[in-house]
């Protein structure tokens, strides 16, 4: 059986009020190489990217007052992506206009980022610092991206805290990641992972997954409030992906102070 | 290297207003790259159905070319043969799918390639009077070798360099397909009286003969014959020529002479097994070839140009760039399934019509004639034909991408 959550034992990492699990991102580091062919592992995330900028790019030019119609809407901005993998999110970002700063803790896939942002003629900040490590300098930026992270973290709430810490005063946090619900299990495991081979086996614990309220509730403990709330759903027809008010398996949430 | 955002090989009706929705929609950088940039239109003209108009206008270009554009104000189709005295009209289509706007125009394809290659000029499009020699993936985006010995790199590469490809082969994307026993010949007519705007369309046994009418009294013939004829017929004297014209054009616009000589093309019917690659995709007859006798060839290249321009400028609004697998998987997604049922479509008709035995005859006259007593149905061909249903894309609905 699955022990609730508040029981389940938390790890060394954690403990030392540090986020990243070591395991992850071991996991992550061998993906590096292949995380930029649009038909390798990472195909999944290549297909849900256009909906997923377009959530970021409209929250963040109505949060700021910008025109998406603008040829680089996000320009000036200071972006923080945390988990930033091999840079599917922060290269389309820097491009519309934003200054962005990416923090993937895996060496391997860090390096491979940098590589492709060079490549792309993009000028790109990847570190490998924790998001605790930034916080902890005082380091702010006006948009905080983390896009299916909070399921991979050792600590919600302690990340969380740091992620709304980092954005200044003014600043707008952009969370997305998958609820805990036997219907994500299904979709996100068996289906995904196992039936589907769309993600490495592995990939994702289910017993990680984060229901939308819980991360309503740790986004407010940091001082922020949650304005809008999505669900991200696949029409296998269409083989494609669209928002919708059903929260049940992959959501994004807004939040600002 | 600098990289150019779209290199499109090819600098046709195809290529040419890609690059012009490209710079419009979201200021790409383009270049069009064309051995031939001019010289391959003569003779030739096309039908523009009424989205494709619209997606002229909103480039830009159609107040150029509107005074050289006749519009179809009726469309007949007989079955006949070259003995019949009179040819039975067994449909009629008469053109209007909304108050002043004709369901197609005539227009000869060399008015259009000039208007869109003056505003493409005009827009900051580069041009380049060479040849891709050869190309391959590196990382984002595609190193190029060009004729000239130059080497250049771009995000996208786009093939729209006609039916038979150069680039498709370089690919390696398989094509399917065959060649009709068939040449298309094309010219430019002129006649002593006016065709009042009507399109005709005779079924001769060896295959169709199309009159478009043309601004003035002129009309473009594409007359479909038996490879080997259509080689004889070029070999004939300028007067047997027009003798044997006439006899397929009929004498109801009076005598014809000759605006344009005679030239012949091969005809066949296929499409690309994918119509994107990495980094690459085919537009227009690089990616598909119909039988010309719907006059639909250029419009289903329009349309391509329609649907791949608005994913990729919605594409660039969200920071992603023109060769991202998402915009090519977006535009074979929608283009595949469309163009297939019109190659399969315009086949069948081809392969129905170019028959003189008794069983196909009456199989046909049935169908038009039952299609002509149903004004639904009528206006329902209409409008496919005119390419304004379905999920039509901005550019042909008339709208900025």
């Amino acid at each position: 059986m699955i022990a609730p959550r508040d029981e389940a034992p938390k790890d060394a990492a954690a403990q030392a009020g540090q986020t990243v699990d070591p395991a992850e991102v071991a996991r992550f580091d061998k993906l590096a190489d292949s995380w930029w062919d649009p038909n390798g592992p990472m195909r999944p995330l290549h297909q849900i990217n256009p909906l997923r900028l377009a959530y970021i790019r409209d929250a963040v030019a109505a949060h700021f007052g910008r025109s998406i119609r603008a040829p680089k809407p996000l320009s000036g901005l200071a972006l923080l992506d945390i988990g930033a993998g091999g840079g599917l999110l922060a290269e389309p970002l820097a491009r519309l206009g934003a200054d962005v700063t990416g923090l993937e803790p895996a060496a391997g896939m860090a390096a491979a980022a940098r590589r492709h942002a060079e490549e792309s003629g993009l000028s790109i900040d990847y570190r490998t610092e924790t998001i605790e490590a930034v916080a902890a300098r005082g380091e702010r930026f006006d948009v905080v991206t983390a896009m299916e992270v909070v399921e991979h973290v050792a600590d919600v709430a302690v990340f969380v805290k740091a992620a709304c810490a980092v954005a200044g005063q003014d600043g707008i946090v952009i969370l997305s990641t998958l609820n805990r619900t036997l219907r994500s299990f299904a979709l996100a495991i068996v289906g995904a992972e196992y039936l589907l081979r769309w993600l490495p086996r592995g990939t994702h614990d289910w017993e990680k997954f984060v229901t939308p309220d819980e991360l309503t509730e740790a986004v407010a403990a940091a001082g922020f409030t949650v304005n809008d709330r999505k669900g991200v759903v696949y029409n296998p027809l269409s083989a494609s992906w669209r928002l919708s008010g059903d929260l049940g398996v992959n959501y994004m949430l807004t939040a600002t102070r | 290297m600098p990289m150019t955002d779209v290199t499109i090989a090819g600098g046709g009706i195809v290529g040419l207003s890609l690059a012009m929705a490209l710079r419009r929609g979201a200021g790409l950088s383009v270049q069009v790259i064309d051995p031939l940039p001019a010289g391959k239109d003569i003779g030739r003209a096309s039908a523009v159905a009424a989205g494709a108009q619209r997606m002229l206008a909103e480039l830009g270009v159609w107040d150029a070319i509107a005074p050289a554009a006749q519009p179809v104000s009726r469309m007949v189709v007989t079955d006949s043969r070259l003995s019949d005295p009179v040819r039975q009209a067994f449909i009629t289509f008469d053109g209007a799918i909304a108050p002043d706007e004709p369901f197609a125009y005539i227009i000869e394809n060399a008015v259009v390639t000039n208007a869109l290659r003056d505003a493409a000029h005009a827009a900051g499009v580069v041009s380049a009077a060479t040849a891709v020699k050869g190309f391959a993936t590196r990382g984002a985006g595609v190193d190029l070798t060009l004729a000239d010995g130059s080497r250049q790199r771009t995000a996208l590469l786009v093939a729209a360099d006609g039916a038979r490809s150069a680039l498709r082969s370089y690919a390696g994307i398989p094509w399917s397909g065959h060649d009709y026993d068939q040449s298309g010949i094309v010219a430019t007519v002129a006649h002593e009286r006016p065709h009042d705007g009507c399109a005709v369309q005779h079924f001769l046994p060896p295959g169709p003969f199309a009159r478009l009418p043309l601004t003035g009294n002129r009309s473009s013939i594409v007359w479909t014959e038996r490879r080997a004829d259509a080689e004889a017929l070029l070999a004939l004297d300028a007067d047997d020529v027009v003798d044997e014209l006439e006899r397929r054009f009929g004498l109801d616009l009076g005598r014809l002479t000759l605006e344009t000589e005679l030239r012949a093309f091969p005809l066949g019917v296929g499409m690309a097994r994918r119509f994107v690659g990495d980094r690459f995709a085919l537009v227009g007859d690089a990616a598909h070839l119909v039988h010309p006798l719907a006059g639909l060839g250029l419009n289903l290249g329009l349309r391509d140009v329609a649907v791949l321009a608005e994913a990729i400028v919605d594409h660039a609004r969200l920071g992603l760039p023109p060769g991202d697998a998402t915009v090519l998987e977006r535009y074979q997604r929608a283009r595949r399934f469309d163009t297939l049922t019109l190659g399969i479509a315009t086949d069948g008709l081809n392969r129905l019509f170019s028959n003189d035995r008794l069983p196909f005859r009456l199989a046909r006259d049935l169908g038009l004639g039952i299609v002509d007593r149903m004004p639904g149905l009528k206006n329902f061909f209409i409008r496919e034909a005119a390419g304004v249903v379905g999920a039509v894309p901005r550019l042909m609905r008339g709208e900025p991408l």
